[in-house]
């Protein structure tokens, strides 16, 4: 047996290693963005990207969402491969018009003439106690826009091979990142990282019979907490994390459903008009005759994101999980 | 003491390394817009750059004319007509090398064209038959963008990539008076002239925004003044003369490719038709005012200056003229032949991968074609026995 010193890393540095990885195998990849080169980001996820590559590759742009954009979009006209910081969700909103109109349409637009491998990445998500503008979940946005991807790692693992992939990607990506897992911690062989598993499957993070959770990006360990809980109740959860919404992997979800016999989704951004509504659309159409009881969704509330002092009441917890869990018990309650 | 009797004290002193970048002098631009033919410097004018520009001017209102002329056959769901501003889309196309891109709105399909483009694949878009009827690449010319001013940070960024790779390529773009309003006409100036990128920007400054006038649109004293707060240089040339346009725009894209940075340049121009087949133009502007532009006709100004030094007669003005009739007889038949579509290209250029929910859908349209075919379209299945289909 071979011993491998393992490190500890967060998830922030697994996306910093990425970005170096990507760099370093292809001159074309270029990092973009607000106070990504100095500072290194504000979450430091570019660190040392400017003093390895260069101003030229890691470059502080002029704050301006929809000209970072805009100008991503011109590089990648010209064959680079530009990954860009919205510094926050909140403040990706000035480049919507950018990302709708021409990166999410280029591709169409010319036929397949001029694909646009630009990555966008965007901290996203609540629960770091962030004030207004600094915690929006802007997945449903994103997912209604055909030809964009829309990914979210919930692991260290998943935030390296990810966002490998999304760079490799000749379409653009949208990769958002759970701010509040940006400190999580796994460990890996540093001269080693993670295999790289492509975009679009949906993987099981824990097996259960009882009952599927179908869930991505932050709520994936809240979802391991609430199952383990579970099993004092007699519960034994199945845990799905997406980890794509845009492809979306029908058959890893259908056939977890299938086995289980129940479902419910959980994401923090709102239930109504959310990516809830969707998937549990997606699993009743393939999974009718073998659901116990209705798909059911754990959701954050249609709301604005709320001051941090009242997050905590807003964010679907553990204890919001195992009720709905206990709601699944159909028969008993119909 | 009071804060007021303070003041001093309080007034911040810039950081260290702040330093006024240029004097603004150099960067505004001049009080009125540049002219050559109509005076004494036009009698400089190269001949064979006069008799270039005079042919593409006469094929350009012959295009605009045959393709107002198909939307009222049908043949294109709209053309915003370029009549009267020939002299910039000629100029914009005739001043940029083969390996220059050029950013077209969507008015510019004439710029399009003079550079080169397959007339009918330059009408795609607007036939609808699909957005982008060429490769971009091929003719580096950006897609026809209808959401106004978002193409100027693409040549912003295309621009800076070619920089960035030691490629000698200049961007123009071009954007109407309207448009200039947009925050990505400011994003986009502001990241170019940050980022000294070659690229130039040309304003046809046409009146309208629709039925908005300029006065409406901007408080500036000119459209080339909004140049100088961001540190590039701000130029007006008359846009109805198209050697002024090529002169301007030439010394623009000189100066960027020599590493000097952009350059906005305001063209006052224009609209002789209305804003598109769909607009009603005499609710806001009077006859007297478009006759008034008709007299400084942009092929008429060209066509004078050939004719008054003897550099044109009249079998080379015909020929000019037959050669015009040629490319509109040419485009209006082939515009009148119906495309052949295929129906599964919806799906073909959405991803370089399909979703496995698009091939769901790809499965479906082509059931639906097969059941077209074979005349069973609408017999599906009735009873719950087909809902597992
Ligand atoms: C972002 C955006 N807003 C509104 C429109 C609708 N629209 C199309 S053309 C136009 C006027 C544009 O005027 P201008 O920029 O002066 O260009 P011109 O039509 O005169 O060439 C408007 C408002 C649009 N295409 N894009």
């Amino acid at each position: 047996m071979t011993t491998v010193a393992l490190k500890p890393a967060t998830m922030a540095q697994a996306l910093g290693r990425a970005l170096r990885d990507a760099m370093a195998a292809d001159p074309s990849v270029h990092v973009m963005g607000e106070d990504v080169g100095t500072l290194g980001g504000v979450f430091r996820v570019t660190d040392g990207l400017a003093k390895e590559f260069g101003d030229d590759r890691c470059t502080d742009t002029p704050l301006a969402e929809a000209g970072i954009l805009g100008a991503a979009v011109g590089m990648a006209m010209y064959g680079l491969r530009p990954v860009v910081e919205m510094q926050f969700d909140a403040f990706a909103y000035p480049a919507f018009e950018q990302l709708i109109s021409h990166v999410a349409k280029m591709r169409n637009r010319t036929r397949g003439a001029m694909p646009l491998p630009i990555t966008i990445r965007v901290p996203y998500g609540g629960g770091i106690g962030g004030v207004e503008h600094h915690s929006d979940s802007s997945e449903a946005y994103y997912m209604a826009t055909p030809g964009l991807h829309v990914v979210m790692p919930a692991t260290v693992s998943d935030a390296y091979g990810l966002l490998r992939e999304a760079i490799a990607s000749d379409d653009p990506v949208v990769f958002l990142e759970p701010k509040r897992l940006y400190w999580s911690k796994d460990s890996w062989n540093p001269d080693e990282p993670p295999a790289v598993e492509p975009i679009g499957r949906a993987v099981v993070r824990r097996p259960g019979r009882s009952a599927t959770l179908i869930t991505y990006g932050p709520s994936v360990p809240v979802c391991l907490e609430a199952a383990e809980a579970a099993r004092a109740e007699g519960w034994d959860l199945e845990v799905v994390d997406l980890r794509s919404l845009v492809p979306f992997d029908d058959e890893t979800v259908a056939a977890s459903v299938r086995r289980t016999g129940r479902a419910v989704v959980v994401h923090e951004s709102g239930g109504f008009g959310g990516p809830g509504g969707e998937i549990a659309a997606r699993v009743t159409e393939r999974c009718f005759h073998h659901l116990e009881a209705p798909v059911l969704r754990v959701a954050g509330f249609d709301i604005p994101y709320p001051p941090p002092m009242l997050e905590r009441h807003h964010l679907p917890g553990v204890d919001r999980i195992l009720d709905a869990v206990g709601r699944l018990q159909w028969e008993a309650q119909s | 003491m009071t804060v007021m009797e303070q003041r001093g004290a309080y007034r911040p002193t810039p950081p260290p390394a702040w330093q006024p970048r240029t004097d603004p002098a150099p960067l505004l631009p001049d009080a009125l817009p540049h002219r050559v033919l109509g005076t004494d410097a036009a009698a400089e004018a190269d001949p064979d750059l006069l008799r270039r520009l005079h042919k593409e001017l006469v094929r350009g209102r012959r295009y605009n004319v045959q393709a107002t002329a198909l939307t009222k056959q049908g043949r294109l769901a709209v053309y915003p007509s370029s009549t009267g501003q020939e002299a910039c889309e000629v100029a914009a196309a005739l001043v940029l090398e083969e390996r220059d891109w050029l950013f077209p709105s969507y008015r510019d399909t004439l710029a399009a064209v003079a550079r080169g483009l397959d007339p009918v694949q330059a009408l795609t878009l607007l036939r609808g038959d699909w957005h982008t009827g060429y490769d971009p690449r091929e003719h580096r010319v950006a897609p026809l963008s209808t959401p106004l001013a978002t193409q100027l940070p693409h040549a912003v960024g295309l621009a800076h990539a070619a920089r960035l790779k030691g490629d000698d390529v200049v961007a123009l773009a071009l954007v109407g008076d309207g448009g200039t309003s947009e925050g990505d006409f400011h994003e986009a100036l502001n990241f170019a002239a940050v980022w000294q990128a070659p690229v130039v920007f040309l304003v046809q400054n046409n009146g309208f925004a629709i039925s908005v006038p300029l006065a409406k649109q901007t408080a500036a004293p000119s459209l080339a003044h909004k140049a100088v707060g961001y540190g590039m240089p701000g130029r007006l040339v008359d846009g109805n003369d198209a050697v002024a346009v090529h002169q301007v725009l030439s010394e623009a894209i000189a100066h960027a490719r020599a590493g000097g940075g952009p350059t906005l340049v305001e063209a006052v121009t224009y609209r002789i038709d209305a804003h598109t087949n769909a607009d009603d133009a005499t609710r806001y502007r009077v006859d007297a005012e478009v006759e008034a532009w008709r007299a400084h006709d942009p092929v008429a100004l060209v066509e004078r200056e050939l004719t008054e030094r003897g550099l044109l007669d009249e079998a080379a003005l015909q020929a000019v003229r037959d050669d015009a009739e040629a490319m509109a007889a040419d485009l209006r038949e082939r515009m009148n032949q119906d495309p052949v579509l295929d129906p599964m290209d919806l799906f073909a250029h959405v991803y370089a991968h399909p979703t496995p929910q698009l091939l769901e859908q790809e499965s479906l349209l082509r059931a639906e074609l097969d059941a077209e075919a074979d005349g069973t379209l609408g017999a599906g299945p009735h009873g719950p026995e087909g809902a597992g289909r």
